[in-house]
């Protein structure tokens, strides 16, 4: 059998007496969404940060294609191939959309050992930051600094950064929190297209129901940091844990 | 749609039209520069010429730090006179060859380079303040280094010594018919102006060599680390790496130019290199100037140099213009000077909140 893309062991973090993330152990494979749900404080947020590096766990370990990866620094963890959009916008504001696009691009394709050369000689690198900020539908905006835009088009750009690093394993912190009604399907549907491709690995933190039921393959519950269930979504969704601690849908609903 | 017009700002005209005055400001500067030795004939404009381009040099290189990476360092004259001493003891003890100039300074800058890794490294990773009392703390250290071990550095006295031949006055760089040293419009082509340009050329190679990095993907990255460090980290930069890196890069440039000044004043103590005075200098040209527009620090360095030699004669100036007013002439007095470069540095910053280049350029408008 190979490698899981992702796993967590005996995944643990303490704040002085609080345990925000319980002795998580879970694995992921490659062409697979899933999704994590639960209440506020559970431990979602959390559990990313100790995925994506800008956490260092109290104990356990994370493993990326078998390698252990728990003491690398967060830019080792994106050089190999660990993607992370965040919960609370987290861009370049003083900086264009497009040197933020540019700059995830950058990163991932690297420039060479040319120090003097202007960065606006790269053309490939201008060429994949515009391409991506057209899958984001950002184009128009492209030279507004980031602080400049609306609430809407600074998910987008977390979303567009995302795609930029070119990530082996997608990590989405409630992507969708606070966009209109009609600028969500924008980012569901990307996803969705991620999704589609057998080499990537997905996880998206979520509230929405009818979003998890569209998009998941495979659903994770965390309540005060422990991995309450973990199953495909009909199972998950119709369970009494679930029900109880989190969903609160009416159980027909669930079914 | 082609790079550049994707790359550059939106083209309003304001914007636009502060970029061209920023940028003709600049090019008048550097013109009155490069041609400095005909223009003003007077010695002591001379020596204001050279610290002009010193201090650019100085000025933009800690702009590198402060401006594009959001690196605050108190070390900027350390480094700066690391450079000089070397270049001074060296001239000193062996002789005023360029081999003195190119192994003591070299030996300077070097060991520049290596205690910026050194600071790097060690103090990089914790917070910005407490980054910013490490150099501080080292700075100090220096000068009293400087001052203990007299018998090397000169102590408070600094060190005196002659520059390589060819910037001695008696040194004849071309010859006219008559067999005497040759004048073009009424300038001596003598060891004095080779002095002067050695200055202007190595100092413009240096602000090019900045101006290139800040333009290459290079100074992008450090833009992002100053705009959202953690998110640099995330999306794949090693930020301590690329910390430590420019810092060293700005402390190589300050003591190759502390080698320069050396040369240029034949003297090197503490007071024309060290000090936090100088420190503070710097950094008010940069804040003036505007942080992080690398042109910025040639409009901040020359204007703040030039009212430090020239504000007290203005004055002078202005006073006897206005000795039949009450009052007035008192208020103009010459002993009044840091009186009036205090007011003259507040209102800039009321007008230019974001320095004269930034302001004007619509920089940094956005925090
Ligand atoms: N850096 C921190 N220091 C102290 N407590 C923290 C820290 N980060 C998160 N927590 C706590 O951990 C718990 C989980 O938070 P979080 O992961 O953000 O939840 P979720 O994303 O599931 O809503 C919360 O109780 C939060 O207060
Ligand atoms: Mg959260």
């Amino acid at each position: 059998m190979t490698f899981p893309s992702l796993e967590t062991r005996g995944l643990t973090i303490r704040f002085g007496g609080h345990i925000a993330v319980n002795n998580v152990s879970c694995s992921f494979r490659p062409g697979e969404l899933t999704v994590i749900v639960g209440p506020n404080g559970a431990g979602k947020t959390t559990w990313f940060n100790l995925v994506s590096g800008q956490l260092t766990p109290s104990e356990g370990s994370i493993l990326l294609r078998g390698e252990d990866i728990t003491a690398l620094a967060p830019s080792a963890r994106a050089k190999r191939g660990i993607g992370r959009a965040f919960q609370l916008t987290n861009l370049f504001p003083g900086l264009s959309v497009f040197e933020n696009v540019r700059l995830a691009v950058q990163a991932k394709r690297g420039t060479g050992p040319r120090l003097f050369r202007p960065a606006a000689a790269y053309r490939e690198i201008s060429e994949i930051a515009r391409a991506h900020l057209e899958t984001a539908r950002l184009e128009s905006v492209a030279d507004l600094p980031a602080a400049a835009l609306p609430h809407g088009d600074q998910r987008k750009l977390e979303v567009a950064l995302l795609l930029a690093m070119e990530p082996e394993i997608f990590m989405f912190d409630e992507p969708t929190a606070g966009m209109s009604v009609d600028e969500a399907p924008v980012i569901l549907e990307l996803i969705d297209t991620i999704r589609k491709d057998s080499s990537k690995t997905v996880l998206l933190v979520e509230h929405k129901m009818d979003v998890v039921r569209a998009l998941a393959d495979r659903i994770i519950v965390l309540h005060n940091g422990e991995q309450v269930a973990d199953g495909a979504p009909e199972t998950v969704m119709a369970s009494e844990i679930v029900r109880e601690i989190y969903l609160g849908i009416p159980a027909g609903e669930a079914a | 749609m082609t790079d550049s017009e994707l790359i550059s700002a939106p083209a309003s005209d304001p914007v636009r039209k502060g970029r061209m005055v920023v940028y003709a400001i600049a090019l008048v500067i550097a013109l009155a520069l490069a041609f400095a030795p005909f223009l003003f004939q007077d010695v002591r404009s001379g020596q204001v010429a050279a610290r002009i381009c010193i201090f650019i040099v100085l000025a933009a290189s800690y702009d590198l730090l402060i401006g594009y990476t959001g690196i605050v360092s108190f070390a900027h004259t350390m480094f700066f006179g690391m450079g000089a001493y070397g270049a001074a003891i060296a001239l000193k003890n062996s002789g005023a060859h360029w081999s003195s100039v190119i192994a003591g300074g070299g030996l300077g800058v070097l060991c520049a380079a290596v205690l910026a890794v050194l600071i790097g490294i060690l103090s990089l990773r914790v917070k910005a303040i407490f980054f910013a009392m490490v150099t501080l703390a080292a700075a100090s250290v220096m000068l009293v280094l400087v001052s203990q071990f007299s018998d090397f550095t000169g102590g408070e006295d600094g060190i005196v010594y002659s520059s390589p031949n060819l910037f001695k006055p008696a040194t004849k760089l071309l010859l006219g018919d008559d067999g005497k040293v040759l004048k073009i419009m009424g300038v001596s082509m003598d060891g004095k102006i080779a002095a002067y340009y050695f200055v202007f050329l190595s100092c413009l190679v240096l602000y090019w060599f900045l101006a290139r990095i800040v333009r290459s993907p290079l100074g992008t990255v450090l833009e992002a680390i100053r705009e959202n460090e953690m998110r640099a980290e995330a999306i794949g930069y090693r930020v301590v790496a690329y910390r430590t890196a420019v810092f060293m890069i700005a402390a190589i440039v300050a003591a190759l130019a502390g080698v320069v000044w050396a040369v240029w004043l034949k003297y090197t103590g503490p007071e024309s290199t060290l000090s936090f005075a100088i420190m503070i200098d710097i950094l008010l040209m940069v804040v003036i100037g505007g942080m992080g527009t690398m042109v910025g620090a040639v409009i901040g360095a020359t204007l703040m140099s030039i009212a430090q030699f020239f504000l007290k004669d203005l004055m002078e100036a202005a006073a006897g213009a206005t000795s039949f007013l009450p009052l007035v002439p008192n208020l103009l007095n010459p002993d009044r000077w840091l009186l009036w470069l205090g007011i003259l540095f507040i209102l800039l910053v009321y007008f230019f909140p974001a320095g004269i280049a930034g302001t004007l350029m619509k920089k940094g408008a956005h925090k």
